[in-house]
């Protein structure tokens, strides 16, 4: 992404008019244009789909805090096959900020618990897409990053908010919750690049 | 295929390893006494390996404690709610069973006690 500074800095004749003629608002010459790439265009649809997916998540109930399907990482993983880690890790951090900013629980807890946790993920993801790719998916994948996923989020929880032994208790719920989450994640991001195999 | 044979792999390791996690997180250990108290002061400390029951009384009356097979249990309390009664029996180290308004507890021990509180 480039920022590019276009026109001369204040002409007086220039401000004169755009103060009377609301169009030359728009005009290119004084505004600061994003040369933005068609990478750049990918990035943002998926960081959408994903901040919907992650919207829609939070409509459903969920039996205990902080156990959620985490749908919005199908995106990432498909991200992650079609354009490279760079752009996933774009997607998955515009997601956990938009979102943040759209529940408004910015810089709150659950935001470094959702930032931890992606930050982890990302680099399972990292580390699990040099597996041969003829023996491992996007199951693969989605699992480790699931786990990963769970083991930042209860780092985070035990050094900062709760630093108690007794948060080990609950490893299990979240394990269980990880393993079978990240397995239908996967699968559905399997699925879905099986079916559509271009885009 | 879009599952591949190593994802069945992971899934399985994912499984075992969740399993193992579960195991070592959950099973308390084993408990080999029974530590009673009541009003706050230690009653008795009885070995879980003979079989008996205790006595307590309390400022409502008499709680009954039966230890049976390694495993302990309040059989019978004055209490209004009968909460520790039903709870049933314990027999995981760490686990308690407490009267309140009887002021009588039962809590197994194993060898290596581990906090079940920490204040600071």
């Amino acid at each position: 992404m480039r920022i590019e500074e276009r026109g001369e800095p204040a002409a007086p004749h220039l401000s004169q008019s755009s103060i009377l003629n609301p169009q030359s608002l728009h005009d290119p010459q004084s505004s600061i244009l994003l040369d933005t790439t068609q990478e750049d265009h990918h990035i943002a649809r998926m960081a959408a789909v994903a901040l919907g997916l992650t919207v829609l998540e939070n409509a459903i109930p969920t039996p205990l805090p902080g156990v959620k399907p985490g749908l919005a990482n199908i995106v990432t993983l498909i991200v992650l096959a079609r354009y490279g880690w760079r752009a996933a890790v774009w997607v998955s951090l515009l997601r956990v900020l938009a979102g943040s900013l759209l529940f408004g629980n910015f810089l709150a807890p659950g935001f470094f618990l959702s930032l931890s946790g992606a930050v982890c993920s990302l680099a399972a993801l990292a580390l699990s897409m040099h597996l041969p790719q003829r023996f491992f998916g996007a199951v693969t994948h989605s699992i480790l990053a699931a786990f990963a996923h769970i083991a930042g989020q209860m780092a985070v929880v035990y050094l900062w908010l709760i630093p108690h032994s007794g948060i080990a208790y609950l490893i299990p719920i979240f394990a269980s919750a990880a393993l079978v989450f990240g397995t239908v994640n996967g699968l559905i991001a399997a699925r879905f690049m099986h079916e559509a195999p271009t885009r | 295929m879009y599952i591949k044979p190593g994802d069945f792999l992971t899934l399985l390791a994912g499984t075992i390893g969740t399993l193992w996690i579960s195991a070592a997180v959950w099973s308390g250990g084993v408990a080999d006494t029974a530590v009673i108290r009541s009003g706050g002061k230690i009653f008795r400390e009885v070995p879980l390996s003979r079989d008996q029951q205790i006595e307590v009384p309390g400022p409502l009356g008499t709680s009954i404690i039966t230890i049976e097979k390694r495993k302990a249990r309040i059989t019978s309390d004055p209490s209004p709610r009968q909460y520790c009664v039903r709870q049933g029996w314990l027999q995981q180290a760490g686990e308690i069973a407490i009267c309140l308004p009887n002021e009588v507890s039962v809590e197994l021990k194993g060898g290596a006690k581990k906090y079940d509180s920490l204040n600071y």
